[in-house]
């Protein structure tokens, strides 16, 4: 288990103060200029060494990410765009982040935004959060009543600027270039890519976004040094990461752990375990809703980081734990999250708009007992035909959960359907 | 998708008070020269405040000449966004999150009680107090089953504590934010498992 010490939020529940003095005592914006004066290189391979993978799904490496941006400025400004539109069900790890331990994301802004020769980056965060932007937005004025942002931001010889940016309650918002469509002030709509957004993003200029809790590591990592974070966890899987532990345990919580550790291990020692007990455990969802569940017996023993997940088809995600214990009609709560991808759907690819629907309808008809049990294969089949077909990954997001479903408890969702075929003759 | 249209029955015009002009001013220069159409859903958020909780006709309108945008761009996004309600809300509007994470622990017995007390989703309460819909996700599920009502989240609710809170509210008393059980935050209930001690 991960030792206090390498912790890198340890104000993540807030039990001490968020303000600019707090964080400071808790060693953040200690030292912010020696690490600047390091220079871009020495921050991106830094980052690069440390293994980190981005926290916002796609586990795409963060180090990588920034070397893509241009060397030098061809004219066009530079920018970081921070994806704070926390919307994966099950997920609520950058909240805490908004609210608790804002200074970590402030400095991480402003270390990746020289690291990538930006001069201002923008806060995108979800519309419903309206506390945790204020709480944000305070910590940001004292950031620049401290001179830590603006001109010479905290004596680092980068004039740096934040602003503080909101949505209005959609999901896809949170795709990358949905968010900057949506912040130019157009309905978020994502675009075709290429070109990539470190080429043509805001504003048709060079742009990043990452996600908040991947800008909130880094200062630490920078300061304790790319070896300490990437002896954590296991190779490719590096580091700690917020776990969101909710649904059917006794104590849903938010915690930071090391990458890889075991799923039972993680909910038994802090969410004081499956209600009922581990042989009450019916399947997890390890990653936010947009992956495929588990079935206990793959919880039994699997670990939690990007490569284990994946090798048994699932996968990380956002590490948002949704467990269900075996009184869960499990058709049900999948149809539940169908109906979130036809809600939150945008409407710009055929396959996505209409495909989302069609699957809601028969999955709320499976739940029913309405269908007829050859109508899964139906399903199966359009589900492949959504996946990989749209310009962006909700179409793939809306068809995995469904695919899990078949996946694992086809005989379940068959023997449901028979007996209700049975029943009404 | 859902399908959104505006209400039936809109107010003849909109103007910002002065005091959300100065405030709009101020978010449009967040945003460099000529780029001010960035600042349209703070703006769109800012009306709908100023018009008691949802967006009518005039407003988009008024926004949109305030930024020097087409009025179908705004319309475009006021209806694409579902934060913005484009018809009345009570003066307490329930957003009662039921994704899975929420409906495992109970959001239907919240939804009940919204039933009982509210009406059907939309509706307003006779008394103009409350009205309540079903939204999806707000990002608090290890607080779950939670609301958002205005600004305010409330979290960690049960049938019981969710009925006294709306009853609380109708009635014009104070109410706590935040988890209705004896949490703080996102911590696991009845003592940390992480970071005891001092660091």
């Amino acid at each position: 288990m991960l030792q206090d010490k390498d912790r890198i939020f340890t104000n993540i529940y807030g039990q001490n103060g968020a303000d600019i003095r707090s964080a400071q005592g808790r060693g953040d914006w200690d030292k912010t200029a020696d690490l600047v004066k390091k220079g871009r290189d020495w921050i991106v391979e830094e980052m690069k060494a440390s293994g980190l993978r981005g926290r916002g799904g796609a586990g795409f490496p963060t180090g990588l990410k920034w070397s893509f941006m241009p060397k030098e400025s061809d004219g066009r400004p530079h920018y970081l765009v921070v994806n704070a539109d926390e919307s994966e069900p099950g997920t609520c790890k950058d909240r805490d982040i908004l609210r608790h331990e804002p200074h970590k994301l402030i400095e991480g802004c402003l270390l990746a935004s020289f690291a990538m020769g930006a001069h201002a980056c923008y806060v995108y965060i979800r519309g419903e959060f309206i506390r945790e932007r204020e709480a944000l937005q305070k910590a940001v004025d004292e950031a620049y009543a401290a001179g830590l942002l603006g001109k010479n931001a905290a004596k680092s010889g980068w004039d740096f600027d934040l602003y503080v940016h909101h949505g209005a309650g959609a999901y896809i918002c949170g795709e990358e270039t949905a968010l900057i469509e949506s912040l130019e002030g157009k309905k978020g709509m994502p675009r075709l890519k290429p070109p990539f957004p470190a080429n043509m993003g805001l504003y048709g200029c060079p742009t990043t976004v990452n996600n908040v809790e991947s800008i909130a590591v880094a200062p630490t990592i920078l300061r304790r040094g790319a070896a300490w974070f990437s002896g954590l966890g296991r190779e490719g899987n590096t580091g700690t990461k917020l776990f969101c532990i909710s649904g059917h345990v006794n104590t849903p919580c938010n915690v930071e752990e090391e990458m890889g550790i075991p799923l039972k291990e993680l909910l038994e020692k802090h969410a004081g375990g499956v209600r009922g007990g581990w042989d009450n455990l019916l399947a997890v969802i390890p990653g936010g809703s947009s992956v495929p569940l588990l079935p206990k017996s793959i919880c039994d023993t699997v670990l939690m980081d990007f490569d284990s997940l994946k090798a048994v088809q699932s996968g990380l995600g956002t590490a948002a734990v949704i467990v269900m214990d075996k009184s869960t009609d499990i058709v049900r709560a999948i149809a539940r999250i169908s109906h979130f991808y036809k809600h939150e759907s945008c409407g710009q690819c055929t396959p996505c708009r209409e495909g989302t629907g069609w699957m809601w309808r028969v999955m709320e008809r499976m739940a029913s007992g309405q269908a007829r049990p050859e109508e899964i294969d139906t399903l199966l089949k359009v589900t492949k035909q959504i996946e990989g077909h749209t310009i962006c990954a909700l179409g793939d997001a809306a068809a995995w959960p469904v695919q899990g479903l078949i996946r694992h408890f086809r005989p379940e969702m068959e023997a449901r359907l028979t007996r209700a075929m049975e029943a009404a003759e | 998708m859902s399908v959104r249209r505006l209400h039936s029955e809109q107010p003849a015009e909109f103007t910002f008070s002065l005091e959300n002009e100065a405030w709009a001013d101020a978010q449009i220069a967040k945003y460099p020269e000529g780029r001010q159409a960035s600042a349209i859903v703070p703006l769109l958020w800012q009306a709908q405040k100023q018009a008691g909780g949802w967006l009518p006709e005039p407003a988009i309108r008024h926004v949109a000449e305030k930024l020097d945008m087409p009025y179908m761009r705004a319309l475009e996004v006021a209806t694409f966004y579902t934060m913005f309600n484009l018809s009345p809300v009570g003066r307490h509007f329930v957003q009662l999150c039921g994704t899975t994470p929420c409906w495992l622990r109970g959001a239907d017995d919240l939804k009940a009680v919204c039933r009982k007390l509210i009406g059907e989703p939309g509706e307003i309460s006779a008394d103009g107090a409350l009205s309540w819909m079903e939204v999806e996700c707000l990002g608090a599920c290890v607080n779950a089953p939670m609301v958002q009502i205005n600004d305010d989240f409330y979290e960690d609710l049960t049938a019981e504590t969710f009925e006294a809170l709306l009853e609380k509210l109708r009635a014009g008393e104070k109410v706590m934010t935040g988890p209705q059980n004896s949490r703080r935050a996102s911590e696991p209930e009845g003592g940390l498992t992480v970071l005891k001690g001092d660091l």
